[in-house]
């Protein structure tokens, strides 16, 4: 298996545009991605990213557009010649072959001896936790089996770039979680360039070098998962990415004020002409006694509490009339003290906090 | 404490077993009368033309029937016609049938859905009517034989009826949609990842067709290559009127034999020979084939 990431290929997508009659599915799209990088597209159904995907593996012919990888350009070479690794969200799994023979497909198709696919097979089989079990009919295979046998195939032959497409989304939140976790340092073991596409944004947090944001066949953000949670570029990836209140505010002079409320911050302001804070629900904590001076502070009266076993959930109004959310850690003697509804509360927010945002969809 | 508390009436285990034991009975006096007219129209029948076909010409128990088909050359050359003309009929069923099952599994649904119906169209139709228009369309002075003369393909009328052409026209013609019906079947239940995640592999379309589609799709051939040779084994109004005598199969020298010879016994022996024969077939398919998966039931 090849551990270099000088092996891994890096991918030049430029100006790549697919309509389907008056829909552009993807909209003159630019992307580089490095080698070795672990890059996810992330965004709801019908954003494009899977459309984007099947650029990248020579499925879907876009209208125009270069796509190189490393350097050459591949955006008119046939899917069976691009030598690129891909699982499916149907994992694609050969029925009438065993394990084995899946696995071992692409390098029959190679030309490789029978001696050497047995110890490959084997081997890529080991890199997923799954040694002996090559005859294994597919149909004997667990969701999660099923997953590892389609990532054995994608990787035996030693591709320098890897494909997935929501890999995950048909197993169960527990096994997911693992499975995420192992694909990762499996990437930090074979070091080749992956993208990865996926719906969910806990997912794409937990295992990407670099997010790309898709929506309405554009990218919307491309930003590690750090910069992309704390600072999202717009509120369409502010409202995607994790959760979070907006609140409406305006630009005055060089302050940001909230109804008649000077807001402390620390952070850029955008140059646009909406302007909204994003106020995420764990960063927000309920102020008992007097707050620090780089502290927003909002008064508000409790409507709904929600015990969430590790943290709980507060919605309050605000006295200019705007829903706010806080989640709060849970631990042994704090039930007692949850604020009740009706309660008056003040929610504070550390200027580190008060992110100010493109308030515009897009 | 807990052992007290269960009811001497063994928590009603035993008027749960009186219910389960009356569901079961009444399910079976629901079921018995299609079981009483399966033994009516089908085991009896059959019965009685194995026991028609061990009965000679004095009226006696005798094995005459049958030592005359071993004896008789033209019997021999009656199945051997039979067998012939229903493998040539599945050959050439599968040679049209699988590039059209596979033409309208590529279609999208709603086009495939009016396709599949074209295919079914003759179903509607009299298997007679069918069968008289070949024999009107393949004539020597049928529409056929004018047209291609008038454009020139042939001077001379080819003989395409009362012959095994004709014969096999009629017959893959009638026989198609059995074969196309399952082998679609199997086509469309084919997820279209199998042949991406191939070509993704590193098949080109050939290999790709030939690895992972062919495949997939041979419970469906078989299934219908099955069903079609049954059927022609058994044939006898396309051969009659196509084959024109000559072209003679099992089925019409049972009709023969009654008609002509008024010979219920050798009618008998030749169809429990045919039916026998059938089910040989069936056994030795079952034998390499999964049934559950050709009709539909299979895991997925």
């Amino acid at each position: 298996m090849s551990k270099d990431p000088n092996d891994a290929l890096p991918i030049s997508v430029r100006n790549v545009t697919k309509t389907y009659g008056a829909v552009h599915a993807l909209n003159d799209v630019s992307l580089e991605i490095n080698s070795g990088e672990f890059l996810t597209l992330l965004g709801p159904s019908g954003s494009g990213k899977t459309t984007l995907l099947m650029v990248l593996a020579g499925f879907t012919r876009p209208d125009r557009g270069s796509l190189k990888f490393g350097d050459k350009e591949v955006i008119r070479t046939p899917p069976h010649l691009r030598d690129v690794g891909m699982t499916f969200q149907s994992y694609a799994l050969f029925p009438h072959m065993t394990v084995a023979g899946n696995v071992g497909y692409p390098l029959r198709l190679r030309g490789v001896s029978k001696d050497e696919i047995a110890t490959r097979v084997e081997g890529a089989l080991e890199t997923v936790q799954l040694g002996g079990f090559g005859d294994r009919r597919i149909d004997q295979l667990s969701g999660g089996q099923r997953q590892r046998v389609a990532v054995a195939r994608a990787i035996v032959f030693e591709p320098r770039i890897l494909l997935m497409d929501e890999p995950l989304s048909a197993l169960d939140k527990k096994l997911r979680d693992q499975m995420q976790i192992e694909l990762r340092s499996m990437h930090e073991e074979l070091g080749m360039t992956t993208v990865y596409v996926t719906h969910d944004q806990r997912e794409a947090l937990t295992m990407s070098d670099r997010i790309a944001v898709v929506n309405h066949g554009r990218i919307m953000q491309l930003a590690t998962p750090h910069d992309l949670y704390e600072s999202p570029a717009n509120r369409f990836v502010a409202d995607f990415i994790g959760e979070s209140t907006f609140l409406d505010v305006r630009k005055f002079g060089s302050d940001v004020l909230f109804g008649d409320q000077k807001l402390a911050h620390t952070g850029k302001i955008p140059d646009t002409p909406e302007l909204l804070l994003m106020a995420r629900p764990e960063r927000i904590c309920l102020v008992d006694g007097p707050a620090p001076d780089d502290m927003n502070t909002f008064e508000a009266r409790a409507e709904q509490v929600v015990y969430q076993g590790d943290s709980y959930l507060l919605n309050a109004r605000l006295d200019s009339g705007e829903m706010i959310t806080l989640r709060g850690p849970i631990r042994q003697g704090t039930v007692a003290t949850l604020p009740v509804v009706g309660d008056r509360v003040t929610l504070g927010l550390s200027a580190k906090d008060t992110v100010i945002i493109d308030g515009r969809e897009v | 404490m807990a052992s007290t508390d269960i009811p001497s009436t063994d928590m009603n285990a035993a008027g749960l077993r009186s219910d389960e034991r009356l569901e079961r009975l009444k399910l079976f006096g629901l079921s018995s009368p299609a079981l009483i007219l399966v033994m009516i129209i089908l085991v009896l029948p059959v019965g009685w033309l194995f026991y028609v076909s061990f009965i000679g010409a004095d009226g006696n128990f005798s094995l005459e029937n049958y030592e005359r088909m071993v004896a008789r050359k033209s019997y021999m050359r009656i199945f051997r016609t039979t067998f012939l003309v229903s493998i040539m009929t599945t050959g050439l069923c599968i040679l049209i049938g699988y590039p059209l099952a596979y033409f309208l599994s590529q279609l999208p649904k709603k086009w495939a859905n009016i396709a599949l119906i074209t295919v079914l169209l003759p179903f509607w139709t009299s298997l007679l009517v069918r069968t008289y228009a070949w024999l009107v369309l393949l004539q020597k002075k049928g529409l056929v034989n004018e047209w291609a003369m008038s454009l020139g393909l042939w001077d001379e009328p080819i003989k395409m009826v009362h012959n095994m052409t004709g014969n096999l026209i009629g017959m893959v013609h009638i026989m198609l949609p059995f074969l196309i019906l399952p082998l679609y079947g199997a086509m469309t239940a084919i997820n279209r990842d199998f042949m991406k995640a191939a070509s993704n592999l590193g098949a080109s379309p050939r290999r790709a067709f030939w690895t992972v589609f062919f495949p997939l799709t041979t419970p469906g051939l078989f299934a219908g290559a099955l069903m079609v040779f049954i059927l022609c084994l058994g044939f006898f109004v396309t051969p009659a009127v196509l084959g024109g005598g000559k072209v003679i199969m099992v089925s019409m020298k049972i009709v023969s034999n009654i008609e002509l010879f008024v010979n219920w016994g050798a009618a008998s022996a030749l169809g429990v020979v045919l039916l026998v024969s059938t089910m040989v077939i069936l056994w030795i398919a079952s034998r390499f084939l999964n049934f559950d998966q050709m009709t539909g039931g299979g895991r997925h």
